[in-house]
């Protein structure tokens, strides 16, 4: 019964075109776990268990409809049912969050990718997901919904609170760091983007 | 010339200045900035390498599934 294999199936043209845009994915999916679990190893792993469950759910998946949206579904529902299971999950969030910024002790990056990472560690979850779904993800409020499985109204309420926390949260540097003046944040983050955006293709 | 409609939000914490267009300005501008940090930092993963790992994963699957 259990611990037995599926029938083997033959592979179908199907399947090849299925792997093929699943593997295209793959980078996409990596960086969405990324900013659920704040962490690179664990966002790996999450990736990893939603690419073989998109795998194994081939079946259902209707080709030529939005796989992306599919697939981050599918991860998002494997991220909360371990989050579940997992009873100091708020204490790893925290731990995590602090080992992203060690593990992105880079001299080149600017400080304003810390700044912007901390602030949204401080953000409720449902607003964080909407807010990287449709500011970094580039879905569309409905296809944000539709992975959240939500009302787009619930979505659009998430993103526009969290924008405004973020930005609150950046301009009072409402997170103690390193006792730098309010603002600075704020301020550090507008100069990388202006960098950011002279040098983006 | 001052604007004396939009913005919906009433939550002007006090001794804030009130919203004139160079204010709406800065806040859409600053808005802007945090969108395109936001699309950066999601942006360098999806730009990194993807481990082996993952390809090697998927082959096994094929594999087992195709009953090789």
């Amino acid at each position: 019964m259990s611990g037995t294999n599926p029938p083997p199936k033959p592979p179908s043209a199907d399947d090849n075109a299925f792997k093929k845009e699943l593997v295209a994915l793959i980078p996409h999916l990596r960086a969405f776990a990324r900013t659920l679990t704040g962490d690179p190893t664990a966002a790996d792993d999450l990736a990893q268990d939603a690419m073989m469950k998109a795998w194994d759910a081939r079946a259902s998946y209707q080709m030529g409809t939005n796989m992306k949206a599919w697939t981050f579904m599918i991860l998002r529902n494997q991220f909360y049912s371990e989050k579940r299971r997992s009873w100091r999950q708020s204490q790893l969030d925290q731990e995590a969050a602090e080992r992203t910024l060690v593990a992105v002790d880079d001299p080149e990056s600017p400080v304003a990718l810390d700044e912007l990472r901390l602030a949204l560690a401080t953000l409720p979850e449902e607003q964080r997901e909407a807010l990287i779904l449709v500011g970094a993800g580039g879905f569309a409020y409905e296809e944000a919904a539709e992975i959240c499985q939500c009302a787009v109204g619930t979505v659009k309420s998430r993103v526009s609170r969290a924008r405004k926390a973020l930005q609150a949260t950046l301009e009072k540097g409402g997170y103690a760091r390193d006792g730098r003046a309010a603002g600075d944040a704020m301020r550090s983050i507008l100069a990388a983007a202006d960098r950011l955006s002279s040098v983006r293709n | 010339m001052a604007i004396f409609f939009t913005m919906t939000d009433k939550s002007n914490p006090p001794g804030k200045p009130a919203k004139d267009g160079a204010g709406l300005e800065e806040a859409r501008l600053r808005q802007q900035a945090i969108g395109v940090k936001l699309r950066h930092m999601f942006d360098e993963v999806v730009n990194e390498p993807v481990p082996d790992e993952f390809l090697d994963i998927l082959r096994r699957a094929d594999e087992r599934g195709s009953g090789a």
